[in-house]
C-alpha cells in the first residue's frame, strides 16, 4: 500500500543526499528569483554556495506569516505570473489572506503527494473517494480531489456541509474512503444516527481526517461511531495544502513527512536553536520542489516532536508526532484557522466598537461553535433594540465575510470583559478534543 | 414638551435590574416610570425619573453604559378609544413610534403614556394641532 516505492522507502543516506541535492536547487533558485529572500539572505549573511551539507539548512534564516503578509498577494512568488496555474488563501493575521501559488509541476507534486496520504490510508484504485474537504479557496477540497483522482479512485466532489444528503450519496454512490475534518466525520455519524442509518449497512472502510486538531480520544469514536479505520493527515496551505505528512494505517502512530518534498525541522521557538529528534518544539517546513511559492524554513506554529525510529510500514520517512498544540494564539474553528487579530480588525473597522472582545470556542455535538463577545460603549449604545441587534447582525456578517465560518455575537456591558495586563485574555476555548 | 429618557445597557444576568435600582436608592433618585425591553441575550432598561443627570452620572460611575434620549409624555383620555385616537393622528401623519410604555400615575384623569417617535418634533407638532396634551418635562418629574 505504499504509492511510491522509490522513494517513500529510499534509504536515509540516499534521501538525505536527494534533499541537498534539492535543498541546493531551491537556495538558488529563490536567491535568483525572489528580491524579499535574497535581501533576508544577504542580511544573515548566507547564500546558495553555503549550502554544502544538509545540516547547513540551519544557518537560513526563517521565514514566517508576517514575511508573508508583508508580500501579500504575490511578492515571494519565484516564477513569471504566467507559470502560476492555481492560487489558494488561507486566513492571514488580519484582514488579508495569505496567498500560495501553484504551476502545473506543483499541482503535480501535489497530486502526486496525496496519492501517496490516500495509500497511506489503505486507498487504491477502484475506491469512491467520499470528498467533504471544501472546495474552494482552501486547499483541502481541491487537494484531496486531485490525489484521488491520481489514485485512480472515482472521487466524489461533495465538499462540506448538507449532512443527509451527504449520507444518501454515500449510500446510494457506495462511497468507500471519506475526506474531511474529523469534527465533521463525527457529525455526520450524529446524522447518520438522527436518520437511522446504521454505518455497518455502508461500504465506507477508512476516512482521512485533518485541517484542526483531534485526539485518540476523537479517533476511537469516529472509528466506533462510523465503523471505519481513521487516520490523521497534515498539511498547511503556505507549505502546499493537504499531503505533507500522513499517518499510516499500519501504526497509526506519528505521521510521515514526505520528506522527498519537504524537510521538517523542530526548533525551540525561544532561542530559535533546532532541537535534538524526539524533544517537543515549533515545528518548521522547508519545501524543497516548489516552484510557483516555495519557502524556506516556513514557521508553522504547530507543536509537535520528530520520530525518527523506523516504522513498520516501510516508510523510511521520519514522522512528526500528532500536533499538540500552538505556540500562538490561532484557534482552528470548523477547519477554518481564525488569528483572534482577524476578530479585532473587524470590530477596530467598525465606527464606536470597541476592541474589547472575548471569543468563546466551544463543541455542540460535533461542531464548533464561537461566540465573540463585545462591550457595548456608549457611542453603539441605543435605546432601541432594533439599533443593537442590527449591530451584532453587522458584526457577525463581516466576521463571516472575512473569516468564512459564521460565529454568533453577543453584546454584552462594558468592562466585563477582563483587562489584563500586558497580554490580553482574548479566547476561552472550552472544546474537549 | 420633550422629556429626558435614560436608558441602560443590561446584560441578561440576574441581579442587574436590582443592582440598578440599588444605585439609584442611594443617590436618591425617584423613578417616575420605566419599561424593559429584552431579547435573548440582553435587555434595555429604559427610565423616566425626577433627576436625570444624577441618574447618569451615579449609573456611569457604577460602570453602566447609560445613554439619553427624548421622548414625548401624551396625555390620553382614560376611556375606550382614547389610545387609538393618539395612534390615528401618527400613522395619518406617517410618524412611527418605536416604542411605547404606560405612566403608573394619571395626569387629573388622564392616563399618561411615554412614546418614543422617529421624528420627536413632527411628532409634537402634530399631536398639539389635534388638540392633544403633552406633559411638560417638569410636570412629569414632579408627579
Amino acid at each position: 500500500m505504499i504509492w511510491n516505492e522509490e522513494f517513500e522507502t529510499l534509504p536515509r543516506e540516499a534521501l538525505e543526499a536527494l534533499q541537498l541535492k534539492r535543498l541546493k536547487n531551491l537556495v538558488e533558485r529563490v536567491y535568483a528569483a525572489v528580491p524579499y529572500y535574497r535581501k533576508k539572505m544577504e542580511e544573515a549573511g548566507v547564500g546558495p554556495n553555503d549550502i554544502k551539507n544538509i545540516r547547513d539548512l540551519s544557518k537560513l534564516p526563517f521565514t514566517t506569516k508576517e514575511d508573508l503578509r508583508l508580500n501579500y498577494p504575490f511578492g515571494l512568488f519565484a516564477v513569471p505570473f504566467e507559470q502560476v496555474v492555481r492560487i489558494h488563501a488561507s486566513s492571514g493575521t488580519t484582514g488579508k489572506p495569505t496567498v500560495v501559488g501553484y504551476t502545473k509541476r506543483d499541482i503535480e507534486s501535489w497530486a502526486e503527494l496525496m496519492a501517496r496520504t490516500l495509500s497511506c490510508g489503505g486507498a487504491h484504485k477502484g475506491d469512491v473517494v467520499h470528498n467533504a474537504y471544501g472546495y474552494g479557496l482552501f486547499t483541502g477540497g481541491l487537494g484531496a480531489h486531485y490525489g484521488a483522482e491520481r489514485l485512480g479512485a472515482a472521487v466524489i466532489p461533495i465538499s462540506g456541509g448538507n449532512s443527509k444528503r451527504q449520507i444518501m450519496i454515500m449510500q446510494d454512490f457506495g462511497s468507500t474512503v471519506l475526506m474531511c475534518t474529523p469534527s465533521y466525520a463525527l457529525n455526520l455519524a450524529d446524522v447518520m444516527k438522527e436518520m437511522g442509518v446504521d454505518p455497518r449497512t455502508l461500504k465506507l472502510r477508512v476516512g482521512l481526517f485533518g485541517a484542526e486538531p483531534w485526539s485518540e480520544k476523537m479517533r476511537e469514536e469516529i472509528e466506533k461511531r462510523l465503523n471505519i479505520k481513521a487516520i490523521d493527515i497534515f498539511g498547511l496551505s503556505e507549505v502546499m495544502g493537504p499531503g505533507v505528512a500522513s499517518e499510516c494505517l499500519e501504526e497509526k502512530h506519528g505521521l510521515h513527512v514526505f520528506e522527498d518534498y519537504f524537510i521538517p525541522e523542530i526548533i525551540d521557538p525561544e532561542t530559535r536553536e533546532p532541537v535534538p529528534h524526539g524533544r517537543k518544539g515549533e515545528l518548521v517546513f522547508t519545501t524543497l520542489t516548489k516552484e510557483a511559492f516555495p519557502v524556506i524554513r516556513y514557521r508553522t506554529k504547530d507543536i509537535s516532536r520528530i520520530i525518527a525510529e523506523p516504522c513498520s510500514c516501510g516508510r523510511t520517512f521520519h514522522r512528526i508526532e500528532r500536533i499538540t498544540g500552538r505556540t500562538d494564539d490561532m484557534l482552528i474553528i470548523r477547519g477554518v484557522n481564525v488569528f483572534p487579530s482577524q476578530i479585532e480588525h473587524v470590530l477596530m473597522s467598525i465606527e464606536g466598537v470597541e476592541p474589547h472582545y472575548l471569543i468563546i470556542v466551544d463543541r455542540q455535538g460535533s461542531l464548533d461553535v464561537m461566540e465573540v463577545q463585545v462591550e457595548v460603549s456608549e457611542d453603539i449604545f441605543s435605546d432601541e433594540v432594533k439599533v443593537l441587534e442590527k449591530l451584532a447582525r453587522r458584526i457577525e456578517r463581516e466576521i463571516k465575510d472575512l473569516l468564512g465560518t459564521s460565529c454568533k455575537v453577543k453584546l454584552v456591558e462594558p468592562r466585563t470583559i477582563q483587562r489584563s495586563e500586558g497580554k490580553a485574555k482574548r479566547v476561552i476555548d472550552n472544546r474537549k478534543l | 414638551m420633550k422629556l429626558e429618557q435614560i436608558s441602560i445597557f443590561l446584560e441578561n444576568k440576574s441581579g442587574r435590574l436590582a443592582e440598578v435600582a440599588e444605585i439609584l436608592a442611594k443617590a436618591g433618585v425617584n423613578i417616575r416610570a420605566l419599561s424593559l425591553a429584552d431579547t435573548t441575550d440582553f435587555g434595555i432598561l429604559r427610565l423616566i425619573v425626577n433627576d436625570t443627570e444624577k441618574a447618569k452620572q451615579v449609573l456611569k460611575d457604577n460602570g453602566f453604559t447609560v445613554g439619553k434620549t427624548e421622548v414625548a409624555g401624551v396625555e390620553v383620555a382614560d376611556r375606550p378609544g382614547g389610545l387609538a385616537e393618539i395612534l390615528t393622528v401618527m400613522s395619518d401623519n406617517g410618524i412611527n413610534v418605536e416604542y411605547m410604555y404606560a405612566f403608573v400615575q394619571k395626569s387629573g384623569g388622564n392616563a399618561i403614556i411615554i412614546f418614543r417617535f422617529d421624528e420627536l418634533e413632527k411628532a409634537i407638532e402634530t399631536l398639539r394641532k389635534a388638540g392633544i396634551r403633552i406633559l411638560r418635562g417638569e410636570e412629569i418629574y414632579s408627579l
